[in-house]
């Protein structure tokens, strides 16, 4: 089987699988609509001061979220010894990386999506600059934190305390592209500043870990 | 080699007496900040030595990642250690200085949250190593080193580009240099290298010992459980 | 100024709670030799 034909498959699997339990996006939907519901109370700023600090905290929750949803990437395979055939296969690896990388970027964008509205509505957001950019400042933030997840979720698979391990390694790799995103969101919401050097440095980001992640994930899986 | 290791450490012990001689005394006191500048003498040329510990460690990943050579891990695994322990102090000592000559002890320029993110991925790295129950860890953790790396390009462009939007005083501005203090700089910057690649040294010793000791200690227990039959 | 010696005392205490550790292990680690050559 080719290798895209393999990312393909792997991808429809966990969806289906995902479709059929609902097991991780209940989770992590409900996880975020508490993080949304905490933070309403903690800061309850006016129009004015939310569009400036509205981005630090949307990015927050959307974090918090995403590790939810990247620690369980591997536990399926784990429990039922899946990465063992994928080792012996002579499947590449990337494949397999390719498709849980995919697959938690549709989960979480899915939570992104319920979860914007609440947050347009307990903030009164709206935006000042041009609101398509952030759709894209979404896309290209929310690879770059599940890209380098779902690689540090295969890293923390093997440790103690698992399910801690991913957001120790995960957030200082992740400070540039998360000043970027809040940058980006903050500019284009309160429309003082062009957005345009947050989204570059984000697509930079992008490429540079996704290069690494697909070179490197072979070793990772190796790892035993 | 073993000979080298007592003679480099009484020239480090002259050197950083030597060094804490002219940072207290011989060097001028500075015009404007007074003598709480002379933090600076001990703040810098332990950036400069964690920064390159740092270096040392991508180094001996990288070469590990190509050769597997168990000594170049054991090395990147000192490095890192060392290489925290010293941005530590430079995390320490800056706040301590800025205090009383800006008035705060924190803000997030360029130079300050480079070095907070640096040594958050090393400690990051140092808990992998602890943590990882993997008999692959050098593999993961030299693979982590890499990725810190790539990231630390796209920090500093970060942090510029966030600084620029967001002006703020720069702590420990610019500006030449008086030649005195430049000597007492650097003394205590050869003094403070002299003296991490001792501790490197023996870190990276005790390391590839305690592999000996525990490889020599499992083959024990496989032997015992094989008499014991 | 106290600030000064606060910063150079730190400086000193990071280093030498490190050595300490590093003399810790190594302690630990001989009498895990003396141990194993025991056994021999």
């Amino acid at each position: 089987m080719s290798s895209s034909g393999i990312t393909r498959a792997t991808l429809a699997k966990d969806l289906r699988l995902e479709w059929r339990s609902k097991d991780a996006i209940n989770s992590m939907l409900f996880f975020a609509l508490l993080v949304v519901v905490i933070f309403s109370f903690s800061f309850d700023p006016t129009a004015e001061e939310s569009r400036r600090i509205a981005g630090g905290l949307v990015w927050v929750a959307f974090l918090f979220a995403a590790v939810v949803a990247l620690n369980q990437t591997w536990a399926r395979e784990l429990r039922n010894q899946v990465l063992d055939a994928y080792r012996v296969s002579p499947a590449p690896a990337n494949s397999l990386f390719l498709a849980k990388a995919l697959g938690n970027f549709i989960f979480v964008t899915v939570l992104e999506a319920l979860m914007a509205p609440l947050f347009i509505v307990f903030y009164n957001l709206r935006a000042l600059g041009p609101g398509y950019q952030l759709l894209i400042v979404a896309v290209l933030g929310t690879w770059a934190l599940v890209v380098n997840g779902t690689f540090f979720a295969a890293m923390s698979v093997r440790t103690r305390s698992r399910e801690i391990m991913l957001p120790l390694l995960l957030f200082p790799i992740t400070i540039p592209a998360l000043l970027a995103m809040v940058e980006a969101t903050s500019s284009i919401l309160t429309g003082e500043f062009s957005a345009r050097f947050w989204i570059v440095l984000l697509a930079a980001y992008d490429v540079v870990f996704t290069m690494a992640s697909l070179f490197l994930f072979e070793l990772v899986l190796q790892a035993e | 080699m073993k000979r080298a290791f007592p003679i480099l450490a009484v020239l480090t012990a002259v050197l950083l007496s030597y060094g804490l001689y002219g940072a207290l005394i011989v060097a001028p006191t500075e015009k404007t900040m007074g003598d709480v500048q002379r933090i600076f003498y001990y703040h810098v040329p332990s950036a400069w030595t964690a920064f390159t510990l740092f270096f040392l460690n991508l180094a001996a990943s990288i070469v590990y990642l190509i050769r597997r050579n168990p000594k170049a891990d054991a090395l990147a695994f000192a490095a890192a250690e060392v290489g925290v322990v010293f941005c530590t102090v430079v995390l320490v000592t800056g706040p301590i200085w800025a205090r009383p000559v800006w008035g705060i002890w924190w803000t997030w320029d360029l130079r300050l949250t480079l070095t907070l993110v640096l040594w958050l991925i090393y400690v990051s790295y140092l808990m992998l190593r602890r943590f990882s129950t993997s008999g692959q860890t050098p593999m993961m953790a030299a693979v982590l080193a890499v990725f810190g790396a790539l990231d630390v390009p796209l920090v500093y462009f970060s942090i510029w580009f966030f600084r620029t939007q967001h002006p703020q005083p720069v702590i420990g501005g610019g500006g030449s240099i008086d030649p005195r203090m430049l000597h007492v700089l650097l003394i205590n910057w050869a003094a403070f290298s002299c003296f991490a690649v001792l501790v490197c040294w023996s870190r990276y010793h005790l390391e590839v010992l305690s592999r000996e000791v525990e490889e020599t200690q499992a083959l024990e227990s496989l032997l015992e459980a094989g008499n014991s039959r | 100024m106290s600030y000064l010696y606060a910063a150079y005392v730190a400086t000193w205490a990071i280093h030498i709670a490190y050595l300490g550790y590093l003399l810790r292990r190594y302690g630990r680690l001989r009498t895990e030799i003396e141990d194993l050559k025991k056994k021999r």
